[in-house]
């Protein structure tokens, strides 16, 4: 072989076995969780309290509470995110204030999430007074998905051509008239991908809701927003370094942390079903 | 007949700048109501910048800067007490690129009525259908009206464009290179479709194409790097050109 065919060669198998190593990876750690877990995921199991100091019983109101302060996540930071990226991207001239908002949204972004746990503890649960429960840990999430929101928001606004703009002007509308009825019909179904991915992110978070309302074991589901709350992250941590009897609680741990995969699953392919119809919609 | 030919769009010594850039220096000509007034030359001459001034489509553009003055029906469109919404209004524009919405045929041309304020959608069905024959495209699209605006072809989706624009009854119509991006056949077919709407509208065209200006315009302004070099009827700038410069551009010295 000549020398160029082996460097050609060689740089195609080096790239193939760079994408083969990240999804093998990726099916280990499936592969651990669903052949320890499966066999612990019944009806009971998804629909019972755990019972006998947590060595039993189910995850319902693990499973409840993490759906709970999704939604409050969601509420929050869903419609702030995309009025800021709309703001961000529509309205404000591009100049240092903008650079400097962009510069402390990424960086934002990059606080570790035990950092906004503590903000939470100081700015909701003390500062507000909203004590540890479902509203203080659901907020805690929601700043801690901004950033995501209103950077993936951005980059679909940033999507839609310069050509609908320009057209939606020239015939007479008025910026918001543009912006409402030629730009967001046309980002939206990014604008919410990337906002559900980021959902699914903080579902899965542990450390912002440990001090701002997660509960080690609660016997009854959050009623109030003020209601301390299970959450499945939480619960897998509890299960596997907290609990007097580790070994013994093993299975539910995976059973957990099957379930909270599931959901995490879940909610990004709702993000892709999401977009697909959107589009559909769009070219009708 | 003289009467209906006033001086629909006044420019007077009118400078625009990109930031530093000097695009359009001390600009002066008039373009008169139902004529097709060209601009001429060679790229990067502000032909466009000139053009998109008329509609203040660059007030989009930061740190841009107008001096002088550009009337419209005698009112300085420049001045601060102007509705930038109102004046689009009554200037429509075509762009280079064929730019339909992704929406259907239908919802593309009633836009700008939607937009502007139309519910009644009986009206609203006379009104894109009197622009969609007006624009020549009436046979071709009558019976897919819902069919998305860019399931068309290039020339369709320009005739499109032009429908949209005629929808709102502007005044004036902008053309920017309007027939750059299609093929000699639907080129042509958006030239006469030109000539034709001059009897109702003002239009001004930007083109690079010399042999397109010679064919639908009246008056033929020529460009270059930012400064009007002639203005004139067509024929006599064609023919008989005042100066050296127009000359060699014209018969494809340079440019």
């Amino acid at each position: 072989m000549k020398e160029k065919q082996i460097k050609q060669f060689l740089g195609y198998n080096v790239l193939r076995l760079c994408i083969i190593f990240v999804i093998l990876i990726l099916i280990v750690i499936l592969y651990d969780i669903l052949s320890k877990g499966a066999r612990q995921i019944s009806w009971q199991f998804l629909t019972s309290a755990p019972k006998n100091g947590m060595t039993e019983g189910g995850i319902f109101p693990a499973i409840v509470g993490t759906m709970f302060i999704t939604v409050i996540t969601a509420v929050f930071s869903v419609p702030l995110g995309m009025g800021c990226a709309i703001y961000l991207n529509e309205y404000a001239r591009e100049g240092k204030t903008t650079r400097l908002i962009r510069m402390a949204i990424r960086n934002l972004s990059g606080v570790p999430s035990i950092v906004y746990g503590l903000f939470g503890v100081a700015l909701f649960v003390e500062g507000m007074k909203m004590g540890t429960g479902v509203l203080a840990a659901g907020l805690t999430l929601g700043l801690m998905t901004l950033p995501w929101t209103v950077t993936a928001s951005e980059e679909a606004l940033k999507t839609v051509p310069k050509s609908f703009r320009e057209g939606s002007l020239a015939l007479g509308a008025t910026k918001w008239q543009m912006i409402r009825t030629n730009v967001l019909p046309y980002a939206i179904p990014g604008m919410l991908t990337g906002t559900i991915l980021g959902l699914a992110r903080a579902a899965g978070e542990t450390a912002p809701i440990l001090f701002t309302g997660a509960a080690f074991f609660l016997p009854f589901l959050p009623k109030s927003f003020s209601d301390q709350f299970m959450a499945l992250p939480y619960h897998l941590y509890i299960m596997s370094t907290q609990h007097h009897a580790i070994e013994k609680v093993r299975p539910i741990a995976y059973g957990t942390a099957l379930v909270l995969i599931a959901l995490v699953f879940l909610m990004n392919l709702s993000a892709v079903i999401l977009r697909y119809h959107l589009r559909k919609l769009k070219k009708d | 007949m003289e009467l209906s030919k006033d001086p629909k769009i006044v420019i007077q010594d009118f400078d625009f700048y990109y930031g530093n850039n000097h695009a359009v220096k001390k600009v002066s000509f008039d373009a008169l109501g139902r004529e097709v007034t060209s601009i001429i030359g060679p790229s990067g001459c502000g032909k466009s910048t000139l053009l998109r001034c008329l509609n203040r489509m660059n007030d989009l553009i930061p740190e841009t800067k107008a001096q002088g003055k550009i009337l419209i029906d005698g009112q300085d469109i420049y001045e601060a007490s102007v509705d930038v919404v109102e004046l689009r209004k009554k200037v429509g524009m075509v762009f280079q690129k064929p730019n339909p919405f992704p929406k259907t045929i239908f919802d593309n041309v009633a836009y700008g009525l939607r937009i502007n304020g139309y519910q009644e959608k009986s009206e609203i069905i006379r009104r894109v259908e009197q622009s969609l024959r007006d624009s020549a495209l009436w046979e071709e699209v009558k019976d897919r009206l819902t069919d998305n605006g860019l399931s068309l072809s290039g020339g369709q989706q320009q005739r499109l464009c032009v429908a949209r624009a005629l929808a709102i009854q502007p005044e004036i119509v902008l053309m920017d290179e309007p027939a750059s991006a299609l093929d000699p056949i639907a080129s042509a077919k958006l030239e006469e479709l030109i000539v034709r709407l001059k009897e109702k509208y003002t239009i001004v065209i930007v083109t690079h194409n010399m042999q397109q200006a010679a064919r639908i315009s009246d008056k033929t302004a020529f460009l270059m790097q930012g400064e009007l070099v002639e203005f004139g009827a067509t024929k006599d700038l064609f023919t008989k050109p005042t100066r050296k410069i127009t000359e060699e551009y014209i018969t494809g010295r340079f440019g």
